[in-house]
């Protein structure tokens, strides 16, 4: 009796807990469910539809925007004739977006080496400086990386102070310079799972290593760099998703006329007035999202498989 | 624990050697030279931005001297005024809507034992964040437009609700972490004394989770003041926020105006952040 009855409260209370529960996850989920999730639906469904004349789409279905992606339709007698500039743009942005990676992992791992390796009570510090930059504005930190760069900015007059130079480098607006904006953004991307890797470091393994005659390069190849190698992982993801959609950095730095994925997009929901054929792009632009996020998945199982 | 070497028995020549190089162990060539290149670069055009927004000059290149002719004329200038306004009305009200939902899903994901779903839940709340900024700008655009067609309506509320959107997995962090780390002792003993679920909350989880509220709070507002691309996509006419102003005024040529336009913004986020850091600091004595 006392038995059923004591489970019987136990249900109502269970029951009771499970409605707070969806009631406390409700507003959050439903903000995030309606206002980011279901619109990517409607980017699939817009991407099917044709352009209206004027922005926006009109209900006629139509596979054109992923034709026109690869090909163009000769005006006069209608044939598909491939066309790679669309094709070149997204290799350009993964080039770009990859180089920045391994450019941010060359110089965030020293960085996170550094910091990992300061004395516990100062390792805050130096991880609130990496992070900082972080918080302030992307759009304004990407304009003092304008000013920097510029023919009569920091860096060549300097250099042309030094007497290395005698004119100007034209680094603005150029690939080059696309290229060093987008390690300067990400950069704390790299930084901050590195170190969370690398704090972790066992100096006993490195000093046993040196104890069996390794120099610092076989140490650092065969010790550090296998144990940091989560956090390498995460760090290139971290840089490369975010890299590969970038809009900002490429609109100041590349001067609009050299164009990634981010801008292509915006342009078909602005001046092109192409919303089907932006909305196709972006979702090809998630698909390669997706791609680099299963090789994390993927080497993250492989990983925990190995130390297992 | 690794920072002390590891004491060797018997001073043999081996041990003595052994000692001798742990002293540099940790080191490795040019790393230290990196680490300092590293964070002078971060900050490197960030104060150049700040030193020429104080130029008497027109130019962003040749020092003068010393003047706030620059901040006077941003201060006097219309646009950067309603701008600046409706950046910070945008950025409260997606603040408080934002840190009230991430505050009951933290309470819901940490309060309660582990449920089925829970996974998902956390991929929807983090969903804003795993997906390129642009492709959310133009998805929410499209939304958007769709409803207002329908219903009609128009006005500020839909940027506002896109930047609740996207502040929700920011506050939601620090709020989740703040409620890992308290013990369940406290709520349990004001359980054990006949306090309802509810008082439990309003009188022992709340003034314990307030902290943390405030740090998600706070990145929510930092986050939302400095978005860009989803509000130069959704924003409708008359709904310039700083940045867009910033951006636009950027494609008609640079001026020290911008210039002290941007160290204000910067200087924002900047005492804020700080802010959160000292107090977060002081929570962890």
């Amino acid at each position: 009796m006392t038995d059923t009855s004591l489970t019987l409260a136990e249900q109502e209370s269970r029951r009771r807990r499970r409605q707070t529960r969806r009631a406390l996850l409700a507003p959050a989920l439903i903000i995030i469910l309606a206002i980011s999730i279901m619109p990517l639906g409607i980017t699939a469904l817009y991407s099917f539809l044709t352009p209206g004349t004027y922005g926006g789409v009109i209900w006629e279905f139509t596979p054109d925007a992923y034709v026109q992606f690869l090909f163009e339709r000769d005006i006069f007698d209608g044939t598909l004739q491939f066309n790679d500039s669309y094709l070149t743009i997204y290799m350009r942005s993964i080039g770009l977006a990859f180089g920045a990676t391994i450019g941010a992992l060359l110089i965030g791992f020293p960085t996170a080496y550094f910091i990992a390796t300061k004395p516990r009570e100062q390792r805050n510090f130096w991880l609130f400086l990496i992070t900082l930059p972080f918080w302030t504005n992307l759009l304004i930190r990407t304009y003092a990386m304008l000013l920097i760069l510029r023919d009569e900015g920091l860096i060549n007059l300097s250099l042309m102070g030094v007497g290395v130079i005698e004119r100007p480098l034209s680094i603005l607006y150029t690939d080059t310079a696309v290229f060093i904006g987008l390690i300067y953004t990400y950069l704390p991307f790299m930084v901050l799972p590195l170190y969370a890797s690398l704090e972790k470091l066992d100096f006993r393994l490195v000093e046993a290593g040196y104890d069996l005659y390794a120099n610092r390069f076989r140490v650092l190849r065969h010790i550090i760099a296998p144990i940091a190698k989560p956090g390498i992982i995460a760090g290139c993801i971290l840089v490369f998703i975010p890299g590969l959609g970038a809009y900002i950095t490429p609109a100041l730095l590349g001067g609009g006329k050299k164009l990634m994925i981010g801008n292509m997009i915006a342009i078909q929901f602005g001046s092109s007035r192409n919303w089907p054929f932006g909305s196709a792009a972006a979702l090809i632009l998630m698909a390669l999202v997706v791609i680099a996020l299963l090789i994390y998945a993927r080497s993250v199982s492989k990983g925990a498989r190995a130390h297992g | 624990m690794a920072d002390t070497p590891p004491l060797a028995a018997g001073a043999t020549a081996q041990s003595t050697r052994r000692r001798m190089r742990s002293r540099d162990l940790k080191a490795m060539p040019g790393f230290k030279a990196a680490g300092w290149a590293c964070i002078f670069a971060l900050y490197l055009p960030l104060v150049v931005l700040v030193i020429f927004s104080f130029n008497d000059n027109r130019s962003v290149v040749k020092w003068t001297e010393f003047s706030l002719r620059w901040y006077e004329a941003a201060m006097e200038n219309e646009g950067i005024r309603n701008a600046a306004w409706m950046s910070v009305k945008v950025a409260l009200v997606a603040t408080v809507f934002s840190t009230i939902a991430a505050t009951m899903a933290a309470l819901a994901t940490t309060r309660t034992a582990a449920f089925r779903g829970q996974g998902l839940a956390y991929g929807i709340i983090n969903q804003p964040l795993m997906i390129p900024e642009i492709v959310t700008a133009i998805s929410t655009l499209s939304l958007f437009s769709l409803v207002k067609q329908l219903t009609g309506i128009t006005g500020v509320g839909y940027l506002m609700a896109a930047h609740t959107a996207f502040c929700i997995p920011f506050a939601y962090m620090p709020i989740r972490a703040r409620l890992e780390d308290m013990t369940l002792t406290l709520e349990q003993a004001g359980a054990d004394l006949y306090a309802t679920p509810w008082q439990t909350f309003r009188h022992i989880t709340l003034p314990l989770l307030m902290p943390g509220i405030l740090a998600g709070a706070m990145l929510a507002f930092v986050v939302s003041l400095d978005d860009v691309i989803i509000t130069l996509m959704v924003a409708g006419p008359g709904e310039t926020t700083l940045p867009i102003y910033i951006l636009g005024a950027l494609r008609r040529g640079i001026t020290p105006e911008i210039n002290a336009v941007s160290t204000i913004l910067v200087g924002v986020s900047v005492l804020l952040v700080l802010v959160l850091f000292l107090v977060q600091g002081k929570m962890k004595k």
